[in-house]
Formats: structure tokens, C-alpha cells, sequence
């Protein structure tokens, strides 16, 4: 196995600098570069900070940006923003029982997440129990969602606007691995809180899954009674790449409320396919994900509100020079691309037969140099169309990016 | 260095060029949305506050949607502040002659065919007389706002004096308690000219816009406090400053840019337009009187409509009507922004009341009564002149 164990800089928490712990104690935990992890992997898979022997490890990154967009001439200027600090603890409370969680704060303070927090007990590699706040995997961005391993500044539309980016429920289930020398095969499944009426229900005028997120009482009761259900398998052979296969599905609607029948159940499903390989020699990195989404909308509400959406993303990232550069031993210069696309409403007009259009599509060259794996400096170049519902002329968006983000 | 310096000549180039690789402004003649030019900047400010609340304010059944509806947001039905699709044609029935609406308890005068989960919408009534109407653009309405009663009156023609064959009267309508008279207003029968919707029966923007809330979208406001699903008088859903502002919004719309006004074939078709009598009723020139809006008073502008009532024949009456219309009167409609219609229509054209015309031709040939003889002159005119005359229309 070979292990790329990099540390661009410490930043220890004001706790340990201002006590005077001895430093030289303080280890990173390596993260695991084998070509056999999974996207599964990816929430314990990053790098922490150890204090000598005490079984709590603690991390994070943070990521940083300014933008300046136009769209259709108008522009509001240039935002610096700052997208989101996160920090990671995690704790080996056993042998086979480990504990992590994951806080975010989203533009500044604006919001904060508990994202993950979660249990995990191994009994099997095959028969692993997770319990907690855990992020729902579907697709693969949900679970791997981390700025500093990513190339673009902005998270994919299809991950942020059609699936639920970094959507995450209190519940419970299982996963497990089978590892053979050329591949690994895993699964997932889990019952959690689930949807509620707000993706048919918000101010996107549309169907809009991310919504649901609104809901503040998610971590402390069900909006309906109902678990959502989310499974997925993922299977990566060696030399070839990773395919996960993902479904999360359930009733969105609070069809009844002090034992009377309101509405009859209607239930959102979500299916999604994503591939990531790497192709040999050349080291260009291919990343996709692409979701199906049916939502059982009443007929007699505004087709405003899709019943079928779907959308995905490619990202090809070709690293161009990877060797000591500004004094940085292991860094890269990369290229990278991305193209995405989503409909939010398939279908058409009851009342002409026409397309319904509500869709966007973009295109992202970027540049990044990597200072290390774990530390990232991007320039984007985004240009988007997006269509309204009629399908009128495209809104068209410029937007030059260039940010910061590292894992500490 | 040498690589840093280049490193950061690249970075700087980028920062350069980003104002020339940023999409460009379309054209202002190309868009109908935007303010009126000169007003003060409380006059913008207040604009803007009514283009947030009609473009981006959604309404949901958590924040009062419905419970019964047509559609959601204003924009929804008028993209772009242009005229609307069939998706959001609203039905209005009920009414069929000047003695007011019987079927009132049954829903109307506005069928709302949607409804939030767990609700069931209305349905029409058999029997009943119908109108399906697709929502207008909204541009330049607070010219047409300013025009002066004495104007519209001098431009009406009932008994057909000059026996041209138009006649053209107001809708004289009953105004609702919170509409303010305009300056100078001109009663007739205690009731006033009304100049906006398809028959002309809203007196101002303030009574079209607190109706668009109640009956559009099922939110209720001070101006319209009835629900229109319960019939009982609710709680205010927006407040008396968001519906003062959309008015403020619709008032302060910029008039369309007629566009290729020095294309020799776009001269020549609004000659033709003239000569085969359409002008008669789309008046080219109209003018406004004092307003409260330095910016709109005392101008000269380009609607292309009298603001009257006109007999259209019997293919274009549906056996409904608002106020003193008859129901084959319609009101005539502006035609300004006509050939901006299809960017707010999905790229195809839905013309005339109810959106059953698919090209400017169609929508001619679909002229009845007063109409019936420029419809007939069109006819007669050569392919070229026809062309032109399509040109022309297509400019405004």
C-alpha cells in the first residue's frame, strides 16, 4: 500500500496552543490513498490530528472564495465569501465501536449543521451498525462532499439543487465491505427521518428536494411517521473504477395528523448512478453522477412542481505538472472541467402538449494548484443557461471564481 | 520568480478579461421588463421593492397559497413581465350582460382550477358562459393609467357618427371602496371608465392587482379580504405596503421600444397598417395627462389601443362578460411589445384574449364586427404588403 502521508502546516485549536502541550505529540492521522477506498469511506477517510495517546482525533477544512458574476449584463460585483468551516471529531471508543461527527458553518454563521454524528459498531466487516445523525448516500457527492478534494468551487447543481447536497437524518442501519485483491464490494442501508411538504412547498417554485432541509424539527421527530428508506451498493475493481448504485425514497407528505386521514400518502424517490475512475498513465481523474427523481405531486397543483427531474454532472481533472513547486514538495497544477445539466420538470403542458423547460446547464474550466493533496488553490470559469418553466431565451451567467480550500 | 511573475500575470489577465468573457446585456428594446426613465430614487427604490415582491415572492400553502388557485407567483404568469402562456390562462365565467354576475355563489367570476394537497379546486359549472383568458404583458400600463377620461371619451365613437363602421366605447364599471378617483374622472351612471383586463372592468392597477392576489392566488389582503374558498373574510396574507409597491411596479414599467423603426419595409407596413383601418382602434399615439409620477406625466407614447370596447363579431364571443361590456366586446388591446411575445410565451405566439391565434396573421383573420373590415382589407393586400405589414407589428 502506498501511502502519501502529507502535511502542508498545523493549525492546532487555540485549546492546545494556549495550554502548551508539547507539540511534537501531536500526530496526523494519515488518511487511507489506497486505490481500493470508496466513496463510503470518505467520511472517516480524512486527515486529523491525534494528541499522543488520547483516543480523539480532530479536523476539518475550511474553504474560502471570491466571485464575480454576471448574468444578462447585471451584475451585483465581487462577494468574497466564506462557504463553510467545518470540524471533524471522532473517537475510538472501542476497538470496533468509533464515533465522528461533523459541524458545519455554512457563510460564516448563517448556518450550522450538525451534518454527521454518528456510532459505529463493527461486528462484521460485512455487518457494520451505524447509528446517529448520518448523511443519507445518495450518489456519491452526499457522502464526499469535503471542498479541499475538489477541484470547483462550486458543489455540482445536481447535488446542491436536485438531490439534497450534504443531506443528513437521525437514523439507524448497516453497511459492510468485502474486500478480494481486485475489488470491493459494499452496501449501505439505513432508515432515518425522512421528507417533508416542503419540496413541493418553497420559494424555488419547483420541485426541490433540497427543501426538505428546512424542516428544523428533522433531528427531533419524523414529519409523517414514515422512515425514509436509503440504500446503496457500490462496487470498484481495481484498475477500472467505482460504481455505486443509490436509491432513497419514502412518503413526503403528512397524510394524516391526531389519527385522521388528511391526504393520501405520496412518496419521493430518488435513484442515482456515479462512476469515478482514474485512467492509467495519463492520471486524468473522471468523476459522474447522474439522479432520477419521482415525486408523486397531486394532479390538481400547479405543474410548477415537476413529478419526474433529472440531472448530473461529469468533472475530468487532468493533473498537467506534479512536482516540487513554490517550495511545496508534493504539489500539482491541474486542469479540469466540468459539464452539468438539470431539468427540474420533465413532462409537458397539459394545456399545449409543449415542453415543460425549467433547466440548466453549465460549463466549469478550472485551474487548481494543489499544494498538496489535502490543500487546494482554484480558479473557475462558469457560464450557465438556464431556462425558465416556458422554456423563454436562457438566462445567461458569467461567473469568474477563485478560492482557497484545505483540510486542517 | 520567473514562474511566480508568470503566475501572476496569468491571475491578472484573467481579472482583465472577466468583464469580456461575462454575458452581455440584451438589448433594451429587446426586453420589456425595466423602469420608466426619470424616476427619483425613491420612485427606483420603490420599484425595486415591487419587482422583489412580484417576480421573486413565492406563495406556498405554508405562506397562504390558495387553498384554491390559478397560479403561484405574479411571475408565473407573466415572464418577463410579457404576456402569459395557456398554462396559466384563467377561465372567468358567469356573466353574461350588464345586469352582474349570477353564478357568484357557484365560484365566480374566476374558476380557481388548482388547489393546494388536500384540497379539491373548482370546477365549471355546466352550462355556464366561459372566458379563458391569457394574462396580458404588463408593460407600460401606467401610461395607459394616465390617460385622461376626456381622451378615451373623445376617442369613443357609440352611435358611429362618422360612419366608418367603429364605434368604440368605455366599460363603464363600479369602482371598489378603496379605489381612489383619478383627477378630473368622468362618471356616468355613478360608475367609471374602467382600462384594464380583456373587457376593461378593473377601474385602476390597485383594484387589478388586490383581485390578481385574491382570485389568481388565493391571497387575501385588506383590499380583498374574502377567501375564495371559505367566501369568509380572512386575516391579511401580504401586507397593504407589498400590494402598494407591486402597483407602484406595474405603474413604473417602462414602455416597449418599438425596434427597426428606420427599416424600409417596417416604415412601409405601418403605412399599411393605417390605410387598411387598424389604426382606428389600435391608436399609434396617445398621450397622458398630470401624475403623481413626474416621469409619466404629460408624454406622448405608442400603445396602439384606444382603451375602448369593441364589437368583435361572433367568433370571438364566448357568451361572457365584465361591467357595461357586451359579451362580444373586447377591449382593444395594445399592441406594443407584440413581437416580444413569444420570449415570454415559450417561443411560440398565443394571441388574442384566450391565446387561440399562433401567428400575427392568425390573430387578424380572427377579427370579426368592428374589425371585420381591415380583417378583409389584409386579405386583399399582396403577399409583400402582407409581409411588411407583419414586419411592422413584429417591431413594436
Amino acid at each position: 500500500m502506498k501511502h502519501l502521508i502529507t502535511v502542508t502546516f498545523f493549525i492546532l485549536s487555540a485549546h492546545i496552543s494556549f495550554s502548551q502541550i508539547d507539540t511534537s505529540k501531536v500526530k496526523r492521522t494519515p488518511t487511507d490513498t489506497s486505490k481500493m477506498q470508496l466513496n463510503l469511506d470518505a467520511v472517516y477517510n480524512r486527515p486529523f490530528l491525534q494528541y499522543g495517546k488520547i483516543p480523539v482525533a480532530i479536523g476539518g477544512y475550511a474553504e474560502a472564495n471570491t466571485q464575480y458574476a454576471v448574468t444578462d449584463g447585471v451584475t451585483e460585483g465581487f462577494s468574497f465569501q466564506m462557504r463553510r468551516m467545518t470540524l471533524f471529531l471522532s473517537s475510538s471508543i472501542h476497538r470496533k465501536i468509533k464515533f465522528l461527527t461533523e459541524i458545519e458553518f455554512e457563510d460564516g454563521t448563517k448556518e450550522i449543521n450538525i451534518e454527521f454524528a454518528a456510532l459505529d459498531f463493527q461486528f462484521h466487516h460485512l455487518l457494520n451498525f451505524r447509528g446517529g445523525i448520518i448523511m443519507n448516500p445518495i450518489g456519491a457527492f452526499n457522502q464526499n462532499h469535503d471542498g479541499p478534494r475538489w477541484e470547483f468551487i462550486d458543489r455540482p447543481i445536481s447535488a446542491t439543487q436536485l438531490l439534497p447536497s450534504t443531506f443528513s437524518n437521525v437514523g439507524f442501519g448497516f453497511y459492510g465491505k468485502v474486500y478480494k485483491s481486485n475489488y470491493v464490494w459494499a452496501y449501505e442501508l439505513y432508515l432515518t427521518n425522512g421528507l417533508n411538504d416542503n419540496i413541493i412547498g418553497n420559494a424555488e417554485n419547483k420541485t426541490f428536494l433540497p427543501a426538505t432541509k428546512l424542516n428544523p424539527d428533522r433531528f427531533e421527530e419524523s414529519f409523517n411517521g414514515e422512515p425514509l428508506t436509503s440504500a446503496k451498493t457500490t462496487l470498484r475493481v481495481r484498475k477500472i473504477g467505482e460504481l455505486g448504485l443509490s436509491y432513497m425514497g419514502g412518503v413526503y407528505n403528512k397524510f394524516q395528523e391526531d389519527g385522521l386521514i388528511l391526504d393520501k400518502k405520496r412518496r419521493a424517490d430518488v435513484v442515482a448512478v456515479d462512476f469515478n475512475t482514474t485512467i492509467p498513465k495519463a492520471n486524468t481523474v473522471i468523476t459522474t453522477e447522474f439522479a432520477w427523481t419521482f415525486v408523486d405531486v397531486p394532479d390538481t397543483y400547479t405543474q410548477q412542481f415537476g413529478k419526474k427531474q433529472h440531472g448530473g454532472f461529469i468533472d475530468i481533472v487532468q493533473p498537467i505538472i506534479k512536482k516540487k513547486m513554490f517550495g511545496f514538495e508534493k504539489a500539482s497544477f491541474n486542469a479540469a472541467v466540468r459539464a452539468e445539466y438539470v431539468d427540474w420538470n420533465v413532462g409537458t403542458f397539459k394545456e399545449t402538449g409543449g415542453n415543460i423547460a425549467d433547466e440548466i446547464f453549465a460549463i466549469v474550466p478550472a485551474i487548481s494548484f494543489r499544494t498538496s493533496p489535502q490543500t487546494v488553490i482554484r480558479l473557475n470559469y462558469r457560464y450557465e443557461w438556464q431556462k425558465d418553466l416556458l422554456g423563454n431565451p436562457a438566462a445567461r451567467t458569467g461567473a469568474i471564481q477563485f478560492g482557497v480550500s484545505s483540510y486542517f | 520568480m520567473k514562474k511566480t511573475l508568470f503566475t501572476m500575470a496569468i491571475l491578472l489577465l484573467v481579472i482583465i478579461g472577466c468583464k469580456k468573457i461575462m454575458p452581455p446585456s440584451p438589448k433594451d428594446d429587446e426586453l420589456l421588463d425595466g423602469p420608466v426613465e426619470g424616476l427619483t430614487t425613491a420612485e427606483t427604490q420603490q420599484f425595486l421593492k415591487g419587482d422583489v415582491a412580484f417576480n421573486d415572492d413565492i406563495f406556498t400553502p405554508q405562506n397562504g397559497l390558495g387553498p384554491i388557485f390559478v397560479a403561484n407567483s405574479c411571475g408565473s404568469c407573466h415572464a418577463g413581465d410579457g404576456k402569459g402562456h395557456p398554462f396559466t390562462t384563467l377561465t372567468r365565467f358567469g356573466q353574461i350582460d350588464s345586469t352582474g354576475n349570477q353564478w357568484l355563489s357557484f365560484g365566480a367570476p374566476q374558476l380557481q382550477n388548482r388547489a393546494i394537497p388536500g384540497y379539491t379546486p373548482e370546477t365549471l359549472p355546466s352550462g355556464v358562459g366561459f372566458s379563458k383568458i391569457l394574462p396580458p404583458a404588463n408593460t407600460g400600463l401606467g401610461f395607459l393609467d394616465a390617460v385622461s377620461d376626456v381622451d378615451i371619451i373623445a376617442m369613443s365613437d357609440p352611435s358611429d357618427a362618422d360612419a366608418d363602421g367603429i364605434s368604440g366605447v368605455p366599460n363603464w364599471v363600479n369602482i371598489p371602496s378603496y379605489c381612489q378617483l383619478r383627477p378630473n374622472a368622468i362618471p356616468q351612471g355613478g360608475k367609471y371608465i374602467g382600462r384594464y383586463g380583456k373587457k376593461g372592468a378593473a377601474y385602476d392597477l390597485l383594484q387589478q392587482t388586490a383581485n390578481a392576489y385574491n382570485q389568481d392566488m388565493g391571497i387575501n389582503t385588506t383590499f380583498e379580504p374574502y377567501d375564495t374558498y371559505s367566501k369568509l373574510e380572512v386575516d391579511p396574507e401580504v401586507s397593504n405596503s407589498t400590494v402598494h409597491n407591486v402597483v407602484f411596479y406595474l405603474k413604473t414599467l417602462k414602455a416597449p421600444i418599438q425596434r427597426s423603426q428606420n427599416d424600409g419595409d417596417v416604415q412601409t407596413g405601418k403605412q399599411i397598417f393605417v390605410s387598411i383601418g387598424c389604426e382606428k382602434c389600435h391608436k399609434s399615439e396617445l398621450r397622458t395627462g398630470a401624475s403623481s409620477i413626474s416621469a409619466l406625466s404629460n408624454k406622448t407614447f405608442s400603445p396602439y389601443t384606444d382603451l375602448l370596447l369593441h364589437n368583435m363579431g361572433a367568433g370571438l364571443d364566448d357568451n361572457y362578460t365584465e361591467g357595461s361590456a357586451k359579451t362580444y366586446e373586447w377591449k382593444t388591446p395594445a399592441l406594443w411589445g407584440l413581437g416580444l411575445s413569444k420570449n415570454s410565451q415559450g417561443g411560440s405566439y398565443f394571441l388574442m384574449h384566450d391565446g387561440r391565434a399562433h401567428s400575427i396573421e392568425a390573430a387578424i383573420q380572427m377579427h370579426g364586427g368592428e374589425g371585420q373590415q381591415s380583417n378583409t382589407n389584409f386579405q386583399n393586400l399582396s403577399e409583400s404588403d402582407k409581409q411588411k405589414l407583419i414586419k411592422f407589428l413584429e417591431s413594436l
